[in-house]
């Protein structure tokens, strides 16, 4: 026979709670040393159940004060050490530093030169936005395979890196007013035949991702960054315009040669996963575009400006701002110069995916945890860069 | 985009009793900056963000830079901002503000509040040059851990020898055996600096 319930009882229950058990939120901490976090990277998450209800990114793991180190060195010295910023990227990196120091020192680089520079910039581009495609979805689950192929055309991209630069993912490819070594008709032969056969690959990945069910039911409407907020909190690049905002430095500054390539600025509407992850393959269909383009018109020329003496190189007193449209946003470099100017007084990274991650927790917010793992994918940090 | 002498003057008409001044950046970079003044430099970005002339919604960077004491100054921290516009497609507009070197002095009004993106630059201005931003919703360390005493970007810095050395659970065991056995160990510390010495 059932007894009926004592007072005693009774009062163990909590108040309110329709005899529920009584429930609390718990701390999660995911990371340091955790795969879905790309590097050494901490969010302290409070979770409600499976939702999200509270999260701060902690950072600061991969510290190495780059700014300080490079404040002791000489100009040119640190153009190496670009490239460990954002180590997918290591061209784009000493393409925005080179292009903050020749604003502050007035040199013009030949035009020769900055066709070069476009189409190490944007193989880095389609090389990064595929490998990114790839880990977002080693996040949601799909080991090894989708980054496999994504890892194979990359192969090709580096190979012709190490032709050209000596070095597959460290380049130190850039020099003030140009670059360091030319590239030779094969290197352009060699190039010409990467782009004439990526969009092939790009059309089996999209074939096998874009409408694919699991893929559109773990990201859509997941992790919506509204375009007001993506504005304010001064999150740029590929992020920025899946939410809807149409800046794209390449179109606003027009540095380099872009002025004069045609090119279009994908833009997302919703700012979910799904759109991040769009964007980028659209991003690297225009990037084919821009490279088809700067292969046929590259005219002939010096590879570097005849007139900068890297040697005793001196800038004069004062400051200025250079900034490029890195794969990742907008990557900047903000300098000051002091008498002598024989190194920088000031070496300022504006590092894209460290602001991008701002608004980490607006995004995760009411989502699941396994949710935060490919929201933390699509924002696409790499913490050489967060970190500095 | 108008010539900063212009942006100085509407800047000055629309928040009276602000400091203005322009600073000029290298001669080729073209890049001239409106230096203001501690109290008003909230409402003057606050004008540039919402005045439609300017709307200044892009607060692209935000950085510290420390000037040592020199013969005609007594040094100062200088916090920069760069300011874009996405939806007139425009800039930058550079602001700075100064404050004295002195840690306690080192104060600045936050900008967070008119620019999320200003949130985590600011906080590592904290970190590495010691600049408090007032109103700043999380004013924490971002980079350095969070023992860390110093701003290990001043240009006075200067590393520790033995800059690894942090106060463990082992450390409080050492300090627990001086004080019951009367018996010394050498700290980690003190063995660095008899290295040193010799």
């Amino acid at each position: 026979m059932i007894q009926p319930l004592t007072e005693e009882k009774q009062f163990t229950r909590t108040p309110g709670s329709e005899g529920l058990i009584e429930t609390q939120t718990l701390e999660v901490s995911i990371g340091p040393q955790h795969p879905s976090t790309h590097g050494v990277f901490r969010m302290d998450c409070v979770l409600d159940g499976e939702t999200v209800v509270a999260l701060k990114p902690v950072m600061g793991y991969l510290h190495r004060n780059h700014e300080q180190l490079a404040e002791r060195m000489a100009w040119l010295g640190s153009m190496p050490y670009t490239d460990r910023l954002d180590y997918l990227n290591s061209m784009s990196n000493n393409w925005a530093y080179a292009l903050a120091v020749e604003k502050l020192a007035g040199i013009k680089v030949p035009e020769h030169a900055e066709y070069l520079r476009v189409i190490m910039s944007e193989l880095t581009r389609i090389l990064n936005h595929s490998c990114v495609i790839g880990f977002m979805l080693q996040d949601l689950g799909a080991w090894g395979t989708p980054l496999l192929y994504a890892f194979r055309e990359r192969e090709r991209i580096l190979d012709l890196f190490e032709a050209v630069s000596g070095s597959r993912m460290m380049c130190n490819y850039m020099r003030f007013g140009g670059v360091r070594v030319d590239m030779t008709s094969k290197d352009l032969a060699v190039a010409k035949n990467i782009v004439s056969r990526f969009p092939r690959f790009l059309d089996e990945f999209e074939m096998l991702l874009t409408g694919n069910e699991v893929l559109l039911a773990r990201m859509q409407r997941i992790g919506i960054l509204p375009k007001e907020l993506a504005i304010n909190a001064s999150i740029s690049g590929p992020m920025a315009r899946a939410s809807g905002v149409e800046y794209d430095v390449r179109k606003i500054d027009e540095y380099g040669v872009y002025g004069r390539l045609d090119f279009r600025v994908p833009v997302g509407n919703v700012g979910d996963v799904y759109d991040r992850y769009y964007i980028r393959v659209l991003e690297m269909r225009e990037s084919i575009k821009i490279l088809q383009q700067a292969l046929h018109d590259i005219p002939a020329g010096p590879h570097v400006a005849p007139e900068v003496k890297l040697r005793n190189f001196k800038i004069p007193p004062g400051d200025g701002y250079g900034r490029i449209e890195a794969p990742k946003g907008e990557l900047g470099f903000y300098l000051v110069s002091d008498e002598g100017g024989k190194q920088p007084y000031r070496y300022h990274v504006r590092p894209p995916s460290f602001i991008n991650l701002t608004t980490l927790e607006d995004m995760c917010l009411g989502h699941k945890v396994a949710d935060v793992v490919i929201i933390l994918g699509s924002i696409d940090i790499v913490l050489g860069e967060v970190d500095r | 985009m108008e010539a900063i002498e212009k942006i100085k003057e509407v800047a000055a008409q629309a928040v009276p009793g602000a400091k203005l001044e322009i600073i000029n950046s290298t001669p080729a970079a073209q890049q001239p900056a409106l230096l203001v003044d501690r109290d008003h430099i909230y409402a003057v970005a606050k004008f540039l963000k919402e005045d439609p002339r300017f709307q200044m919604d892009f607060c692209s960077c935000v950085t510290g830079v420390d000037y040592l004491q020199k013969a005609d100054n007594p040094g100062f921290i200088e916090v920069v901002y760069h300011l874009y516009s996405v939806a007139q497609k425009h800039g930058p507009i550079i602001l700075k503000v100064r404050a004295p070197r002195e840690l306690d002095q080192c104060r600045v009004p936050s900008l967070t509040s008119l620019w999320r993106g200003a949130e985590f630059q600011e906080r590592e201005a904290y970190d590495l040059y010691g600049v408090r931003f007032d109103s700043h919703p999380d004013l924490r360390r971002i980079l350095m851990w969070d023992e860390f005493t110093d701003h290990p970007m001043r240009k006075d810095y200067v590393p520790p020898a033995d800059y690894e050395w942090e106060p463990t659970p082992h450390h409080d065991t050492l300090e627990r055996t001086v004080q019951v056995g009367g018996i010394t160990p050498p700290t980690a510390r003190e063995e660095l600096e008899k290295a040193r010495k010799k």
